[in-house]
């Protein structure tokens, strides 16, 4: 029945919802009416070969972990610790902080072999290291910024300054959505907002609706999802029906297809503030998830990040970046390491065990990573130990949808400072990233100023030994 | 590279391996394919076109549409109907003013049967003075303004008097010429005035990272480059941006050029300050006088403070000769310490704190500078005379930060110019061969009487011989009125961007600017003057199968407004637009923890009271790093790099912004309470009529208002019968004195109509 003709019973929204001709067929036809008013007429086939990994979950640790301290184990510096560095590895470097002739400084924690495999950890990240055989962990990225934001924006967008699109619109712009109920590309956020901004997760270019929506963990999950106070759900139906309503007289009279969309907007929306407050309560959860994340529902966590993720990944969402924010290590590396990891450590080994055991790991994508590293350099006094930013070769790792898991690639130095073989740039790992949803990242391009932009640029090689 | 040709022989793949083999030398020359004047369109000069004639020949009101015409007629299509006179004025006042007619305005303009009737509207929208603040968002867009700068921690930087200067020369109808002389060089005029001064700001928008070890030169050469890489968009139509790094692919600039035209930008000093690790954001910037009002002020609190600061020192004297009386009588007693008993009796009884009896314990002279420090501190604060002075002082001390003069940030040159090299591979550290400021070969000569700064390059850029400015420029205009170029791609108008649909028409208008001086509003007059603008959007499905984006122009525009728009059209139709112009920026309500960004000098938001809360969308403060949020919805950009065309997308999140932003429900109840003001005996139908109208500008159909009534009335039975309903709703509102069933019913109508698609389209 008509909301319309209905007006005072209320009626469920699922009831609603079914009565009011939204099935997928009036989206499909409001998708295809939508037009864009972009200046391009970019067209793309994409997947451009059989994919291996359907969605993404990107975890970026935002400041920069210590790669020495977590991953990259280096003996040969632990043995030469507050000694000078080598003038040789100094030649040309410039530091965010670092000034003088800086002094090398070693790991205080214990790297121990895990799994068949026996990729390397440190002891701050025990429950990482019990899924040693999923991670193809990248030993020797290379940023080309050693400063946050713009290296942030490098990580994301491929290049230093604003203005591109990050990998997440990119992704989405290539292969749209799976759940037309929510966004194509979701940010969760624990900490404040990296120095990039909003840029991390806008759209650059690309038009607007490939930007990134974050789904807030207090206030509304989405801005504005809820109605206003004292305005009920039954009103609600009301207002989008007389809105309807008269859209509708509207497109009768003038005939723009712009006005269909608005209206499956509407119901869209709607439908949203359903399904969105759904997707963030976890108190359905049972307790061995709750205990495997180590995630308590009513708290603000990395670890309800980490368990929102699986839930958006299991709908559809193609691609899930989480942002945390506290990695800056300059001073006390160790003791907040140890801090950070107690935060991390569980949830994010939780994920990767909880979408195997669903059997969404096979087809999910987990990235992990940051902007940059940190010097085997020591910073502040001998008190305070800490560590400067590093560009040069840092740790990053993917496991999951077309990882070869259980392998290191790349090594460094003795002195973990840089590569001595398989060094890896940006734009390699971004390839790889595409390539594993099916997408040859030579050919995702968009038209804007006389020019085919690409993630990559003009560079990128897939990290073919990563793929299994 | 060109993804949609065939794929290269075996043949030519070998040839191209040669040539690898043999070191990959790059032609110097490149025009040696051919000389890209004669090849390529936008390099000749615009021609004033003869216009045809055409056989609809009584459609035409000036040039733009027989020329229009001619296309339309060998599509075999015809023009609309012209436009209905209230939806016309409407579209007129959006895209002249970018505000909704008043009621009694449209009534007028109803009643107004004189032949001239539309234009008189004309003259009156192109001389308010909300056309320059309608005109400026788009400019701003381009210019990349914001009020933060960026990158880290995005601090605040103050550079709207640029805002406030170019609303000003958009009202006062600067030529474009003038406009963009002031813009980029404004500095290097003989004897440059403060609001030229204030419009070379232009190029200090570019962003700037002033995070800890950001090497100064490093970002100064990042914001040349933007600069360079923006000018050539605004002005060129042509992105030089991948020369940065090679010779064009495509288009006829190589990287020697590219390094050319830096040189012109490449002599300002740097931006970024601090020797180690700490950076502020520096470079030049101007400090503007002060109103007479507030000079005044200034000079009667810096009175105060000289007096304050006189009786403060004259009673601490005093104070420090009780001092030396109190210690002298304590001393005495130092076994038994008591707090003093002249000043601060409340203390008499009290125990002196263990610090100050050791302090006190030690001699005068004995006592390091630090203890008589603490002693003197501690006597000091028991005296309430000295604490209240002080607290005054500081009252004042904060009143004369505040009334300090504005600044904004300008630019100027360096003294000593800098050398110029081309950046090898585009690396700032990687010098190559040394070059001066010269502009690309394939455009148009340069005069040698200009100097080679960057005023020569303003007269460069606006000089009647450039094929490209005055087009690039008519183009962009009509995108905004059409919403679509002439080129489609505004931004390039290069051998890979689209040709001309309408090559005449643009030359047409390129021409028009030029004869008329570079007048702004003369050609914004030409365009909305024309039967082509004035023509009904309605789509018939024919026009839709032949011509979906409406290339032709066999229909009027009909775009949704832009996000400032939406805001500002809202605020009009509620009654509470507040049309103040000029000044810092306004804090409208937004929703909490948007700022989220940490560290040093972190703004925060604080929302405004009082009118600015309802001003235009165009005063609202830009934070690159969170942009007003409902504006990022309606595809507001970041402002973080140069936007010359917005994208127009529509989104569920954009119904969530309309139907549940409290700033859309405050306005909804302020039209409720509009409507109900329009007079105590209308009807509901007259009600709901003028609630309709003040949205649409037009009369509702049958269809509509029945529809409208009818919820209205629906809710009004249902609210009465529930109160609770009723005072959920209200609950927090201002009723302006109605009864609470009724404001709520009208809120539903309200709310229904600042909704739909017709109200946020023009």
């Amino acid at each position: 029945m008509h909301p319309l003709r209905t007006p005072i019973e209320t009626i469920s929204r699922r009831q609603w919802l079914q009565s009011s001709s939204l099935g997928l067929g009036s989206l499909a036809l409001a998708n295809l009416l939508a037009s864009e008013n972009s200046s391009n007429a970019n067209t793309i086939a994409v997947p451009h070969f059989a994919p291996r990994a359907k969605r993404v979950i990107f975890l970026h640790m935002v400041g920069a972990p210590s790669q020495l301290d977590l991953f990259d184990h280096k003996p040969t510096l632990l043995r030469h610790d507050r000694q000078l560095c080598p003038e040789s590895h100094l030649q040309g470097q410039r530091f965010a902080f670092l000034r003088g002739h800086p002094s090398l400084l070693g790991t205080q924690f214990r790297f121990r072999q895990h799994g068949d495999s026996g990729l390397e950890f440190s002891e701050v990240l025990p429950h990482l290291a019990t899924v040693a055989d999923d991670i193809a962990m990248v030993k020797t990225m290379q940023s080309e910024h050693f400063n946050h934001a713009p290296a942030q924006l490098f990580a994301q967008t491929g290049f230093g300054r604003f203005g591109r699109p990050p990998l997440g619109a990119w992704v989405s712009y290539g292969l749209g959505s799976e759940n037309t109920d929510v966004p194509s590309f979701i940010v969760l956020i624990t900490g404040s907002v990296a120095g990039a901004g909003n840029s991390l997760w806008g759209s650059g270019f690309l038009p607007t609706h490939h930007q990134g929506i974050e789904f807030r963990s207090q206030g509304d999950p989405v801005l504005f999802l809820s109605n206003p106070p004292g305005l009920r759900d039954a009103d609600r139906q009301q207002v989008i029906a007389n809105i309807k309503a008269l859209n509708e007289a509207q497109l009768a009279q003038i005939g723009d297809p712009e006005i269909a969309t608005r209206i499956s907007q509407y119901e869209l929306a709607y439908r949203m503030q359903t399904a969105v407050p759904e997707i963030m309560d976890l108190a359905d959860e049972p307790k061995h998830i709750h205990a495997l994340y180590g995630t308590q529902p009513e708290k603000v966590s990395f670890a309800n990040n980490c368990l929102l993720a699986r839930r958006l990944v299991e709908r559809g969402v193609r691609f899930v970046q989480l942002y945390d924010q506290g990695w800056d290590h300059h001073g006390r590396v160790f003791d907040n390491l140890k801090k950070k990891c107690k935060q991390v450590d569980q949830p994010i080994a939780g994920l990767l065990k909880d979408l195997k055991q669903r059997g969404l790991l096979e087809e999910t994508l987990v990235v992990w990573g940051a902007e940059f590293g940190r010097t085997p350099l020591l910073q502040s006094n001998g008190q305070f130990p800490g560590r400067d930013h590093h560009k040069e070769a840092f740790c990053i790792w993917m496991a999951g949808g077309g990882i070869q898991g259980g392998q290191a690639f790349g090594s460094t130095d003795e002195l973990g400072y840089f590569p001595v073989n398989n060094p890896c740039h940006v734009n390699d790992w971004h390839a790889t990233i595409l390539h594993l949803l099916g997408v040859d990242h030579t050919k995702l391009t968009y038209k804007f100023q006389g020019r085919q932009f690409r993630l990559t640029d003009v560079g990128g090689q897939v990290l073919q030994p990563l793929i299994s | 590279m060109p993804l949609d040709q065939t794929p290269l022989t075996r043949g030519q793949i070998d040839h191209l391996r040669r040539w690898i083999e043999q070191g990959a030398h790059w032609p110097t020359n490149l025009d040696n394919t051919g000389d890209p004047k004669s090849t390529h369109w936008a390099y000749a000069v615009p021609v004033r076109p003869a216009l045809p004639d055409a056989q609809h020949d009584d459609w035409p009101q000036n040039g733009i549409d027989s020329l229009v015409l001619a296309k339309l007629e060998n599509h075999a299509l015809a023009p609309s109907r012209k436009a209905k006179k209230s939806r016309l004025l409407r579209r007129l006042c959006f895209d002249l003013n970018g505000l909704p007619p008043r009621l009694s305005v449209v009534d007028e303009f109803l009643a107004d049967q004189r032949p001239d009737h539309v234009a008189r509207q004309v003259d009156r929208l192109l001389a308010s003075p909300a056309y320059g603040e309608k005109w400026t968002r788009t400019w701003l867009d381009a210019a990349r303004y914001a009020d933060s700068n960026g990158y880290q921690a995005d601090q605040f930087r103050s550079v709207w008097p640029f805002r406030d200067w170019v609303i000003d020369a958009l009202n006062a109808d600067m030529p474009f010429d003038q406009f963009t002389l002031e813009q980029l060089a404004g500095d290097l005029l003989p004897t440059p005035s403060l609001p030229q001064q204030i419009a070379t700001g232009f190029h200090r928008l570019t962003t700037c990272n002033v995070e800890a070890g950001v090497d100064p030169e490093e970002n100064r050469t990042n914001q040349v480059l933007e600069r360079v890489n923006t000018t050539g968009t605004l002005w060129l139509g042509t992105s030089l941006a991948c020369c940065q790094c090679h010779s064009h692919k495509y288009d006829p600039f190589t990287q020697q050029e590219y390094y050319q035209f830096f040189a012109f930008f490449n002599n300002t000093p740097l931006e970024v300050s601090g020797e180690g690790v700490q950076r502020e954001f520096d470079g030049p910037k101007l400090e503007l006088p002060l109103a007479r009002h507030r000079a005044q002020a200034l000079e009667h609190l810096q009175l105060s403070k000289t007096d304050l600061e006189k009786t403060l020192a004259e009673h601490s004297q005093t104070l420090e000769q009780q001092q030396a009386t109190w210690e002298a009588t304590l001393r005495k007693t130092l076994n038994t310490p008591v707090a003093p008993d002249k000043p601060g009796k409340t203390s008499v009884t009290q125990p002196l704190p263990t610090k100050i009896a050791d302090v006190l314990a030690i001699a005068r002279p004995e006592r390091n500078p630090q203890q008589s420090k603490q002693l003197r501190k501690f006597y000091f604060d028991q005296d309430k005379t000295i604490l209240k002075l002080r607290t005054q002082l500081q009252t004042v001390q904060q009143q004369i930060a505040a009334n300090q003069p504005d600044t904004t940030l300008v630019m100027i040159e360096q003294p000593s110019p800098r050398s110029n090299a081309v950046f090898v591979r585009g690396n700032f550290l990687d010098r190559g061969k040394e070059v001066v400021a010269t502009t690309p070969q394939v455009l148009h000569a340069w005069d040698p009487t200009w100097p080679r700064n960057r005023f020569g390059l303003a007269q460069w850029i606006t000089s009647p011989a450039n094929p490209l400015t005055a087009r690039v420029v008519v183009n962009r205009w009509w995108s905004e009125f059409f919403g679509r170029g002439i080129v489609k791609t505004v931004d390039d108008f290069g051998t890979q961007g689209a040709p001309p649909s309408h090559p005449q028409l643009l030359d047409f208008l390129a021409t028009e600017l030029l004869q008329a001086a570079y007048s702004q509003k003369h050609l914004h007059r030409a365009i909305v003057s024309s039967a082509t603008y004035q023509q009904s959007s309605r789509m018939s499905s024919r026009l839709l199968s032949e011509d979906p984006e409406n290339k032709f122009y066999a229909r009027g525009p009909r775009q949704r407004l832009p996000a400032e728009m939406i805001r500002d059209n809202a605020l009009a139709i509620s009654g509470l637009l507040v049309q103040k112009m000029h000044g810092a920026p306004i804090y409208p309500p937004q929703p909490q923890n948007i700022w989220r960004h940490v560290g040093r000098n972190a703004p925060k938001y604080e929302i405004s009271s009082g009118e600015d809360r309802y001003r235009r969308g165009l005063y609202v403060v830009w934070r690159r790093s969170a942009p007003y949020p409902s504006f990022t919805t309606f595809d507001a950009p970041d402002r973080t790099s140069c936007v010359v065309q917005r994208a127009s997308t529509n989104t569920p999140l954009q119904a969530l912004v309309l139907l549940n932003d409290s700033t859309y429900v405050e306005m909804a109840f302020a039209l409720a309470q509009r409507i109900l003001n329009s007079g105590t005996d209308t009807t509901t139908v007259e009600k709901a009529c003028f609630g309709f109208r003040l949205c649409l500008a037009r009369h509702p159909e049958e269809k509509e208002i029945h529809q409208l009534v009818h919820f209205f009335e629906q809710q009004r039975s249902r609210l009465r019968a529930d109160s609770d309903a009723v005072t959920e709703l209200t609950q927090h509102r201002k009723f302006g004195g109605f009864d609470p069933v009724e404001l709520s019913a009208w809120f539903f109508i309200a709310h229904t109509l600042l909704n739909l698609d017709e109200t946020i389209t023009k």
